[in-house]
């Protein structure tokens, strides 16, 4: 080895972390604007209605999916890989000035994509695709943030001392892959004004699949894209930060290996639950049911090895909030990739469908699993990267509580909701007629939509909270030595 | 044979194949360990809890520059 001693570079991590902190704020911020929305529809002009366009539940609607999705989580992988990536590669940024600048080439894209789309979905420039409403523009830009990511990924592994590759890294990898072949097949799209010869905006643009085909694609992509997001990374990061933070080795390394192909083989096949009783084949639909069913085994694979991790350690999971933070994420990974399973049945879907229910499972997975475990990974990484213990342990522990009432809050007034919604819309007298009209569910769902957007705000300030403990933690915690940070996060009162 | 007929022989069958595939690939997960150079997969975990960069790798890239 060099003569000065050689140290994880954590520049690129930090600038992530960051965003994830301010894209978190800025995404919920804007979910709990709408729940407020649906509760009250005065909501939707409450700055006037002048600016009303901008306001307004559609308008706003997909800028908050976009931001927690593709912003806060995003931001929130890429501040892991950078961190994770190094350490169980065992290898240094600074190791490679060509990868430190592809590193920082990719954040400042990032940021600029980032940019282009909030300015673009608040002008009400969309695709109209569901996850994937940018432009063409900004798609080639996304791909080239992609790219420089893939070139990172790939170029770290090629300089690497360990020889194996450790599990979390294979769930980047899978991230990386499973997210350019969706992302390159759902965007096909026609530019109008190119073809047409000038007419209308140049960045117009059009699916390259019509109807039914068009239908099929975006769900094959929108539920891989909560698959290659929302999970594959996820379990990424807790493979890592448990066994780390908890100074337990994996329950079974050869579990993780099993569910990692169990997953990558069956999730591709599921999607199809998103289109039961549509005009695609039956085939299809029944092949969605029955591969979303046995999803639950891969998903459990990983969620049971996490939580049998910590076997003999639970007086951990009592005095560290952290911890808290993780093993709630895995039992919520548990707890949606069982409910997602059952929604997929078709007798069962047949309520489900559109309904309330749907939102209520995409938010425990989301709030419970995927945001907890982004919130737990920085937690873990801010007092090695900034060298202070993270500031406040009290703190961190009100956030989870106050953060898991407004999940709970959130789920279960949407699962009354959403139960109640197919009741009512597939009652009927005994000639046929339907009982009840639309206006009727509204009115009845009133106090649920109130709850959830109580629920949300809860979540909301547990965000806040984070983001000033983590402020705190890099400006004002105690300075620690490098042998407090071998395992549990040095934390203060 | 119709379609039909055949299809529910083609679907038994990657049945099969695919039970194989999953049984003979947790065989060599174990099979591995006992095997006089073979790898004992449950080291592999401690690339996490042991990932300083001064740390022995569990197993060292060769023709590591730094060898």
């Amino acid at each position: 080895m060099e003569n000065r001693p050689l140290e994880y570079d954590y520049t690129v991590a930090k600038m992530f972390m960051f965003m994830a902190i301010v894209l978190g704020i800025v995404g919920m911020t804007i979910g709990v604007v709408l729940a407020l929305e649906l509760a009250f529809p005065g909501v939707n002009t409450i700055l006037g209605s002048g600016v009303a366009e901008f306001t307004n539940f559609s308008r706003l609607r997909p800028l908050h999916t976009d931001a927690v999705a593709y912003g806060f989580t995003l931001s929130g992988i890429w501040a892991t890989w950078y961190y994770v990536g190094q350490r169980v590669l065992k290898v240094s940024l600074k190791e490679s000035s060509f990868l430190m600048a592809v590193a920082k080439l990719h954040f400042w894209l990032y940021v600029l994509v980032v940019a282009a789309v909030v300015v673009s979905l608040f002008a009400g420039i969309t695709t109209s695709k569901e996850y994937a409403e940018f432009e063409w523009p900004i798609d080639i830009a996304v791909v080239v943030v992609w790219v420089l990511w893939g070139v990172s990924i790939f170029g770290l592994i090629g300089i690497r001392r360990e020889k194996a590759l450790y599990i979390s890294v294979w769930y980047y990898i899978a991230t990386f892959l499973g997210v350019a072949m969706l992302y390159l097949f759902n965007n096909m799209e026609v530019p109008t004004y190119f073809v047409s010869g000038g007419i209308g905006a140049w960045y117009h643009s059009v699916s390259m699949y019509a109807g039914t085909n068009d239908a099929l694609v975006q769900w094959w992509f929108g539920h891989n894209a909560v698959a290659f997001v929302f999970t594959v990374p996820i379990i990424a990061m807790i493979y890592y930060f448990l066994p780390k933070e908890s100074g337990q080795a994996v329950y079974s390394y050869k579990l993780s290996l099993l569910a990692f192909w169990g997953l990558m083989f069956v999730y591709l096949w599921a999607g199809g639950h998103h289109l039961l009783y549509s005009t695609v084949p039956d085939w299809m639909q029944t092949m969605g049911s029955i591969f979303s069913v046995i999803l639950i085994l891969p998903s459990w694979g990983s969620a049971i090895n996490m939580l049998l991790t910590m076997k003999g350690e639970w007086q951990q999971v009592a005095n560290s909030p952290l911890i808290k933070f993780m093993v709630l994420a895995s039992t919520f990974y548990m707890f949606s990739t069982l409910e997602g399973p059952i929604q997929a049945i078709k007798s069962v879907n047949a309520i489900a469908h559109f309904t309330d229910w749907i939102v209520g499972h995409v938010h425990d997975g989301v709030l419970g699993w995927v945001a907890f475990m982004v919130i737990a990974a920085l937690y873990h990484m801010a007092p090695r990267v900034f060298k202070r213990e993270i500031y406040s342990k009290s703190l961190m522990n009100a956030q989870f509580w106050i953060q898991t009432l407004g999940v709970v809050l959130y789920f279960s007034s949407m699962w009354i909701a959403g139960i109640t919604q197919g009741m009512m819309w597939r009652a009927h007298d005994e000639f046929g007629n339907l009982a009840y009209s639309f206006i009727d569910t509204v009115t009845v769902l009133h106090p649920y939509y109130t709850i959830r957007a109580v629920g949300g705000l809860l979540y909301l300030v547990g965000m806040f909270m984070w983001a000033y403990n983590m402020y705190k933690t890099a400006t004002a915690g105690r300075a620690v030595e490098e042998a407090e940070l071998k395992n549990a996060s040095p934390m203060g009162a | 044979m119709d379609l039909y007929t055949f299809s529910a022989y083609a679907y038994f069958f990657l049945i099969v194949f695919l039970v194989v595939v999953l049984y003979s690939y947790i065989y060599h997960l174990y099979k591995n360990r006992k095997s006089a150079d073979g790898i004992d997969y449950e080291e592999y975990a401690k690339m996490a809890l042991n990932d300083d960069l001064g740390d022995t790798p569990v197993k060292l890239k060769e023709n590591d520059k730094e060898k």
